[in-house]
């Protein structure tokens, strides 16, 4: 198991390598002019020296393997001397600079992950804590009443997108009952009880939205699972030897039916931080999603190319993930 | 003697094509029904509804401006006055365009890729990589950028219409192939196993006849499976990036387009966000339940049971 992590680690590094070509060669050969939003009054040779600054004259496998030396190097670096307050070297390197506020990314991206985390993870939570019930029971009782109706749901949460049914939250919770903000205050501080509840109350709606989507897929894969498992020669052995229903259910079949669903759970986190782009944009959440939004339309390369390699790091890792854990949980699978 | 005849007469039936059994299987999924009906009805519905509600989409009468829902304006008016529902009508030919032509793009280049892995060895190490490459790769994030990044010099090269909608439909099909050309490639890997396929080739026939003749016809199932999804999936895709200002200009609608322009008239006409959305919600909602049915009625074990 540890060799085949290692493996999928070596692995995994010609992978990124090659997507942070693609989304450096995207962005680079696009026709875009990060001075072209500067006023007409600008003389040309000006502009040639603003491009010059920016280090856009020179040739491309050298900026590319700047940037590569630049996030690869420079900015863990940086990070380990903040955590352990030694210094490596002179202790002064290039950072990868935004062009919109002229401060490192990393450390913009470092503002703001708490927000998204926040948001994500506790949608992430809630989504998971509602589907396994609900994929459970609803398999145990299939074509039941029950069932039917979670089947619908679920449908409906696969198919409603995230800024139809956020703006409808903010209709029906925000203007017609006035009991939640439609916006999320991100300065706010979380110091006694009343505030707390403040929080509490602008993260209901976001969670609400996100949690939705995450609830009908993975209580659909849940449900899925459990059929698998119903059917086994061992359930009915297990019935058989004259255990009650809730073991049979809750610790044989459960545990079996689990297996898939850890893994799809894995694979799902980035693909939430993908969907957390548009509900961090409706409820105006100022998170990574909004920073890469801000950044795409400021023309804001730097920070681009470094979130969406981050967004790609995510996938990349968390198919990792996922991939080691079905073969921890699984005896069958054995990867060496 | 004549009894055997008259018998074999009485149950010989002429050989039914097996989309009949198809058919009959689909029929019994009430959701896939339904979802069938609504979606001949909106398609009806956006493409021949102009013919018969002949408001103008672009007309602006600025005296009926913001209103509610009348006879005159069924769903109302926007803060132009310009009439909602003939602007949903314009707005769904755009999206179910968009849908339809996206998920074609997908299904060929996802139905080739995988044809091609599966069927011959040297490219499938290749193939797979790339599919896994494409999997890997940031989708949203990407598609923002793509179309941040070309939409000026395509809507100088094609018209602004015209241009955003090559560069949506090329940017969407080209990033949701993959799972169709995973689904196919394992077909087509079992497939080759097969002993019809085996003879086939030991009568001599040339890879690309082969291709045609027996592996495409019995991918055919999860290919149109997969075709539903893609017809969704593009849909929200293009709703989403409409959403977020990248998608068509304001004085072409698309559904997405429309919900993102209702947002800001939320608080004074709540229905100007509610009809676009329902229209991308239930055309979704319906083009899934068609998916869930066919899958159920294009897998053979659970046919006829």
């Amino acid at each position: 198991m540890l060799t085949f992590t290692i493996r999928r680690l070596f692995m995994a590094i010609p992978t990124l390598l090659f997507i942070s070509l693609i989304i450096f060669l995207i962005l680079d050969l696009a026709p875009s002019d990060p001075t072209a939003s500067l006023p007409l009054t600008i003389p040309p040779e000006v502009r040639a020296e603003i491009r010059a600054s920016l280090g856009l004259d020179e040739p491309i496998h050298i900026r590319f393997l700047l940037w590569l030396q630049q996030f690869f190097v420079n900015e863990p670096l940086n990070l380990f001397e903040q955590w352990t307050g030694w210094t490596i070297g002179d202790g002064d390197r290039t950072r990868v600079i935004s062009w919109q506020t002229r401060s490192p990314v990393v450390d913009i991206i470092a503002q703001r992950m708490p927000q998204t985390l926040w948001v994500v993870g506790t949608a992430y939570v809630v989504g998971i804590l509602i589907a396994l019930p609900i994929g459970i029971y609803s398999a145990y009782r299939q074509y039941s009443i029950f069932d039917q109706a979670g089947t619908f749901i679920t449908m409906v949460g696969f198919s409603v997108p995230p800024f139809f049914s956020g703006v409808l939250v903010i209709v029906i919770f925000a203007v017609q009952l006035g009991w939640f903000p439609s916006v999320y205050d991100t300065t706010h501080v979380v110091v006694d009880w009343d505030s707390f509840v403040v929080q509490l109350k602008q993260m209901i709606l976001p969670v609400m939205v996100l949690a939705l989507q995450i609830t009908s897929q993975i209580s659909r894969f849940m449900r899925a699972s459990m059929l698998d498992n119903l059917n086994q020669d061992y359930v009915r052995t297990a019935r058989a030897k004259g255990l009650t229903e809730t073991v049979v259910v809750m610790v044989h079949v459960l545990r079996n039916s689990m297996i898939p669903v850890v893994t799809v759970i894995a694979l799902g986190v980035p693909q939430v931080f993908g969907g957390a782009i548009i509900t961090e944009q409706v409820f105006k959440v100022n998170g990574l999603g909004h920073l890469l939004i801000g950044a795409i339309q400021g023309g804001d390369i730097p920070t681009v190319q470094t979130l969406t390699f981050i967004f790609a790091v995510l996938i990349v890792l968390f198919n990792l993930i996922a991939d080691v854990l079905y073969g921890i949980l699984d005896p069958r699978i054995r990867y060496d | 003697m004549t009894d055997l005849t008259t018998l074999e007469a009485e149950t010989y039936q002429k050989p039914r094509n097996q989309w009949w059994d198809v058919w009959d299987q689909f029929k019994t999924h009430k959701g896939a029904l339904i979802g069938a009906a609504f979606f001949i009805f909106v398609l009806i519905f956006v493409f021949l509804g102009p013919i018969f509600w002949t408001l103008d989409a672009q007309y602006i009468d600025i005296r009926a401006r913001s209103q509610g829902p009348s006879w005159a304006h069924p769903m109302g008016t926007d803060q132009l006055g310009r009439d909602t529902l003939s602007r949903i009508m314009v707005g769904g030919q755009t999206s179910l365009l968009v849908g339809l032509t996206a998920m074609l793009l997908a299904l060929i280049v996802g139905t080739l890729v995988g044809v091609l892995a599966g069927y011959f060895k040297r490219l499938d190490g290749i193939l797979m990589r790339l599919t896994d490459l494409f999997l890997a790769l940031p989708l949203l994030p990407l598609l923002l950028v793509i179309i941040m990044l070309f939409r000026d010099t395509l809507r100088a090269q094609f018209g602004p219409e015209k241009g955003i909608f090559i560069l949506i439909v090329f940017v969407i099909g080209i990033t949701s192939w993959m799972q169709t050309a995973r689904i196919v490639r394992g077909d087509v890997l079992a497939l080759k196993e097969r002993e019809f396929v085996l003879a086939a080739r030991s009568i001599g026939t040339p890879p690309y006849r082969m291709i045609t003749r027996h592996v495409l016809p019995n991918v055919l199932s999860p290919i149109m499976v997969s075709a539903t999804l893609g017809i969704a999936n593009a849909i929200i895709t293009e709703s989403a990036l409409s959403f977020l200002g990248l998608g068509f200009p304001s004085d072409f609608p698309t559904w997405g387009r429309l919900l993102f322009d209702g947002t800001d008239w939320l608080q004074r006409n709540p229905e100007r966000v509610i009809w676009p959305g329902l229209a991308i919600s239930l055309t979704v909602l319906s083009v899934n339940y068609i998916g869930d049915g066919l899958r159920d009625a294009l897998d053979p074990r659970i046919r006829g049971r």
